[in-house]
């Protein structure tokens, strides 16, 4: 059995975790095995729908006590159902609460972890699963040594793919531990499309020259239907939220398209960057590193061009 | 207060990433090795800053590598740690790594112990979660702010779409990020005591790696970069749609 944990914030699904069932469901088929998927807490998704993603069942722990992220009951939890199932691969997605939780279930597992993954395991000698490396600069095959094992699926790696099941949802009980922690504050960024979850980005660097200029750069995230980024100077000079810098030491993206204004591409922004599957740079300079690495470039002043960008995008978009 | 911060040797964030033998093992060749920078600038820089205000914290140091890691100890030390435990393992299988920083805990009993986010190497992510789930304590990841009033820790993390302020009782396992601490430089009156500071050697304890790395691969280069006339946007949104199809 392959066992897909399934993620929530504000009770519905994320398309990370949509991502990982898919995975799950091809390491299934792989393995000539079932595959479930296991929901905690309580979500306004309908989880037999879990069956589009390959789902063949879904296990629910419904209680509302378990909608905010609390590695150790979360760890707990998730270990004694993956053996209830006896559950021999288990997969997350590689996001902020998968992160958190993977690692604490493979010891309570005693399974061997891979997180960050990148492919499907090779089986055909052993259990070998590739991840990215060096903030992406290299990938690793990882023999996987133990009986059970867990998989963290990098976000925007595998894809969301379509099947024709519904799902049979069952309603499981396990002793629900104390709490270790107490949630005493939220802070949401409304409105906005989170980062880690974007398939388009829209960035900006020092070239936009202050923080008065960033319009021209929202406009085309609008038009886009983008999420907003920024690089590290930007956000050290407080130009722009901290929690939009990407990079080395910021969040790393793998976004389907990424278009960058006014950054140089220094190697430390190419590391939180360097996964996105296109990659549009706008900068003045010529010689500016970033256009290296990127598949489209246009040489020319950003307070032209992106206007301009923008324009065309919504005219684009007004013809179909 | 009793605070372990557990650190890494990594290649410094320009070094030139490529591998040897048959691409088995990273080419160590003219590297320049650092602190991980998220263990260091956030993890470590937390913690003095904690000991700072209370006169009767201190700080432990751990790693897990050969003696080429004791440069970067020494380090650490210089910036504000009071010992550090070097183990003496050049594993790089993260519950191998989990178990001896986890042995080498209990031993220590500490309050906070403290990880960066993820080291820039391998990426995993795992270290802080293994060690909570090994040593039974709480764990919260991602941590961008973090404070303690007697036994109970204060600490602000990032979440999906946000941030969360929680509290949690001592002892426990935090991972830290961007915002944790404001990053420093050591300065020569700690780079002098620290190399009288103690820097303890172990042997590991008996463990099993569950992973190991069969080769190494670097991705294809980008076929090259395609210019777009600035005066033509039409045709940068025709190759967005019609040939990479991301819009």
């Amino acid at each position: 059995m392959v066992l897909v944990y399934i993620d929530q914030a504000d009770q519905q699904i994320k398309k990370s975790s949509l991502e990982a069932m898919s995975y799950g469901a091809a390491i299934a088929k792989q393995l000539g095995c079932e595959v479930a998927a296991l929901v905690l807490g309580t979500v306004q998704d309908n989880l037999a729908d879990l069956g589009k993603n390959g789902a063949q069942k879904v296990y629910h722990l419904k209680n509302e006590s378990l909608n905010a992220l609390d590695v150790k009951s979360y760890s707990t939890l998730i270990a004694t159902a993956a053996k209830n199932a006896n559950a021999t691969v288990v997969v997350f997605a590689h996001n902020i609460n998968g992160k958190a939780i993977a690692p604490a279930v493979a010891v309570k597992l005693e399974a061997g972890l891979v997180t960050g993954a990148s492919s499907l395991p090779n089986t055909e000698n052993g259990f070998v699963v590739t991840k990215t490396v060096f903030s992406g600069k290299a990938f690793a095959s990882i023999q996987m040594e133990t009986p059970i094992k867990v998989i963290a699926i990098n976000q925007n790696s595998f894809g969301v793919v379509a099947y024709e099941n519904t799902a049979t949802v069952e309603e499981i009980n396990i002793p629900i531990p104390t709490p270790s922690i107490k949630i005493t504050k939220v802070d949401k960024v409304v409105g906005e499309i989170p980062l880690t979850e974007a398939s388009l980005v829209v960035s900006g660097g020092r070239g936009l020259k202050g923080p008065e200029h960033w319009g021209i750069l929202l406009d085309l995230a609008k038009a886009l239907g983008a999420a907003t980024a920024c690089s590290r100077p930007v956000s050290d000079s407080d130009w722009r939220p901290h929690h939009e810098h990407v990079g080395q030491t910021g969040i790393q993206i793998a976004p389907n398209l990424y278009i960058a204004i006014g950054i140089s591409g220094a190697i430390q922004h190419l590391a939180g960057v360097n996964r996105s599957k296109t990659i549009v740079v706008i900068n003045k300079d010529p010689e500016a590193p970033f256009f290296k690495a990127a598949d489209y470039g246009v040489i020319g002043d950003a307070f032209e061009v992106v206007p301009a960008l923008t324009a065309a995008v919504l005219k684009s978009k007004a013809a179909n | 207060m009793k605070i372990l911060v557990c650190i890494s040797k990594t290649p410094d964030t320009t070094a030139k990433i490529a591998f040897t033998e048959g691409n088995t093992k990273f080419d160590e060749n003219g590297v320049q090795w650092i602190i991980n920078p998220y263990d260091e600038w956030y993890a470590l820089v937390r913690a003095i800053e904690l000991k700072e205000k209370d006169p009767n914290a201190f700080i432990h140091l751990v790693t897990v590598g050969s003696a080429d890691a004791e440069p970067i100890i020494r380090k650490a030390l210089a910036l504000g740690g009071d010992e550090a435990i070097r183990i003496d393992s050049n594993s790089n299988d993260s519950f191998y790594v989990a178990k001896q920083i986890a042995a080498i805990a209990k031993e220590g009993n500490y309050d906070i112990i403290f990880t960066g986010k993820e080291t820039i190497d391998y990426n995993s992510a795992s270290i802080g979660s293994m060690l909570s789930a090994l040593l039974d304590m709480p764990f919260v990841s991602l941590a961008n702010e973090f404070n303690y009033n007697g036994n109970i820790a204060t600490v602000k993390r990032e979440i999906e779409g946000g941030e969360e302020t929680c509290e949690v009782n001592l002892p426990v396992v935090i991972s830290c990020q961007k915002g944790m601490a404001e990053q420093r430089i050591p300065n020569m009156r700690g780079i002098m005591a620290a190399r009288t500071k103690p820097l303890k050697v172990v042997s590991p304890v008996e463990a099993t790696a569950t992973t190991s790395i069969k080769k190494f691969d670097t991705p294809p280069a980008k076929s090259g970069v395609k210019l777009v006339d600035p005066a033509n946007m039409d045709e940068l949104v025709r190759l967005l749609k019609e040939e990479a199809k991301v819009i």
